[in-house]
């Protein structure tokens, strides 16, 4: 009897294996072109300055934060349901890089912020509401980590995510209602794809954000890859230990 | 079920049980705020419906752990999920024999802790019915969390780590509707939402929480 | 080289600096990862092979 109890396993690997030089080509240049762009050759903020430069990074991370949290929400429901091992790898395998988008999109939300508010952080609702979903990335991270028995874990983390998913739509609104109760200061101009950016600033913006994007899916497909012939391996070294 | 109630209570009021330790901790917690943030009255007055609701929110937390631990380890654990009463059920109860012998404590306690924090006076009865309709959240929300670390040796950590965020909407319009009271403004709206929360919570957690504990039970 | 960021620029500066360090960081740690468990992989699975 294989080892490998699916095929999916094995087509993943062939797939990700062909997909991945191009991928990772694709995403970086994308990204450099569009944070270059961004970077060297758009014009200031009447109100913003040159700070506005920092919104080439924080929106595709601050984007990427939340789509990678949604992705491991869909691949913990297909582990759920139809028991795919590379689905929930797939979820484990997104979150560090969930973490990462969410980290630079605090730390660039906060820096961004800084001249406007003279303080390094505000309990702003958008920065409350990611430093809010950082905390569930790292619980989910510290399950996975917990727990011996790989089914367990992939179980476990599947229910955190979805019930951590559900809890996170909650907090932002209490977050939204919260802050309306705190002293409104310089309303931030820091803004998820909402505020209406100019075209100038809009093409390079939506470079980056194809960039981070593609970033997000190389990384994960090969960490998933990763995950997979760990997998692999300590089912190996189970049967060795066995025999 | 009645069964199941008394037993759970009796087991957390004797000596071991650690009753009285979840307002012990509440007190202490509360006593080493003015350490830390001054004396002055103005400024606890001001920050005491906050600090209540996280000495209050932090004493349940404390409890979860042994919500479930000791069943596991011995495998009552084992033989409730077998037993004919569906595992949601068994596990409300247990959310409810937590409320009753941490959280309703802690609500009563409340109002006396209020004092030393100077609370103001039209803050009390919000207090304590912010407290009385959160709690309950925090006992079903935490028996999640419980649920989700059963397994996990020594997982009290991550225990914490899991479950806060999740309080985080309880707290905030619990800490809302006491902040309010005490100032004199409009409660409604919190109001309702905790109550909501609650609501949602306590009907909809323990199937979630039974979901996870039949995986750590396997 | 760089355009005139005026006095913000320290924090245009970090921000990028922040961003990309982290980003590299966590491309190179999954790869060593990642590189590190391929060849493990490919250990046991010779002593497999060898042991029939």
């Amino acid at each position: 009897m294989s080892l490998w109890e699916y095929a999916n396993p094995v087509k993943f690997l062939r797939l990700s294996e062909r997909v991945l030089p191009t991928l990772w080509i694709l995403a970086i240049s994308s990204t450099v072109l569009g944070l270059g762009w961004g970077f060297f050759f758009t014009p200031d903020d009447i109100r913003q300055g040159s700070t506005v430069k920092i919104i080439y990074i924080h929106v595709p991370a601050a984007l990427m934060a939340i789509n990678a949290w949604f992705m491991m929400l869909v691949a913990s429901l297909i582990w759920l349901i139809r028991r795919h091992h590379v689905s929930a790898l797939a979820a484990k395998a997104a979150a560090p890089v969930g973490v990462v988008m969410t980290v630079i999109a605090l730390v660039t939300g906060a820096i961004w912020g800084q001249p406007m508010w003279g303080t390094w952080w505000v309990w702003d609702p958008r920065l409350t509401s990611f430093l809010i979903l950082f905390l569930f990335y790292l619980g989910y991270i510290a399950l996975w980590e917990a727990i011996e028995d790989s089914d367990t874990a992939a179980d476990l983390t599947a229910v955190l995510c979805m019930v951590g998913s559900v809890f996170a739509i909650l907090s932002r609104y209490a977050v939204n209602f919260w802050s309306q109760g705190l002293h409104q200061g310089t309303s931030i101009p820091v803004a998820t794809g909402e505020r209406s950016v100019a075209d100038v600033f809009f093409v390079p913006l939506l470079i980056s954000m194809v960039g981070f994007g593609l970033l997000f899916l190389a990384l994960t497909l090969y960490r998933t890859g990763t995950e997979i012939r760990l997998r692999r391996t300590k089912a190996l070294l189970a049967r060795e230990g066995r025999n | 079920m009645k069964a199941l109630l008394i037993r759970d209570i009796r087991l957390a009021v004797r000596a071991g049980g650690g009753f009285g330790l979840g307002l012990a901790f509440f007190l202490i917690v509360i006593v080493i705020v003015p350490f830390a943030v001054g004396a002055d009255t103005g400024l606890l007055a001001k920050i005491a419906p906050g600090v209540l609701w996280i000495g209050a929110l932090l004493a349940c937390l404390l409890s979860i752990d042994r919500l479930l631990a000791l069943d596991f380890e011995d495998g009552t654990l084992d033989l409730l999920a077998t037993a004919p009463m569906p595992l949601e059920a068994t596990l409300s109860v247990k959310a409810l024999a937590h409320w009753i012998t941490t959280g309703l404590p802690l609500v009563i306690a409340a109002p006396i802790l209020g004092v030393l924090m100077n609370l103001p006076t039209q803050g009390y009865g919000w207090l304590v019915l912010s407290l009385l309709l959160g709690t309950p959240a925090l006992s079903v929300i935490g028996t999640f969390g419980a649920a989700l670390t059963a397994g996990i040796k020594r997982g009290g950590l991550l225990l914490s780590l899991l479950v806060l965020p999740l309080y985080v909407p309880t707290l905030i319009f619990g800490a809302e509707v006491a902040r309010r009271g005490a100032e004199g403004t409009d409660v409604s709206t919190s109001i309702l939402l905790l109550a909501g929360i609650s609501a949602a919570t306590i009907a909809l957690m323990p199937f979630a929480s039974a979901v996870v504990l039949k995986v750590n039970l396997r | 080289m760089l355009p005139d960021l005026g006095k913000y620029a320290d924090a245009v500066l970090s921000a990028y600096a922040v961003s990309i360090v982290l980003l590299i960081g966590l491309i190179l740690m999954s790869m060593l990862k990642g590189r590190r468990v391929r060849k493990q992989m490919q250990k046991i699975e010779m002593r497999g092979d060898v042991n029939g």
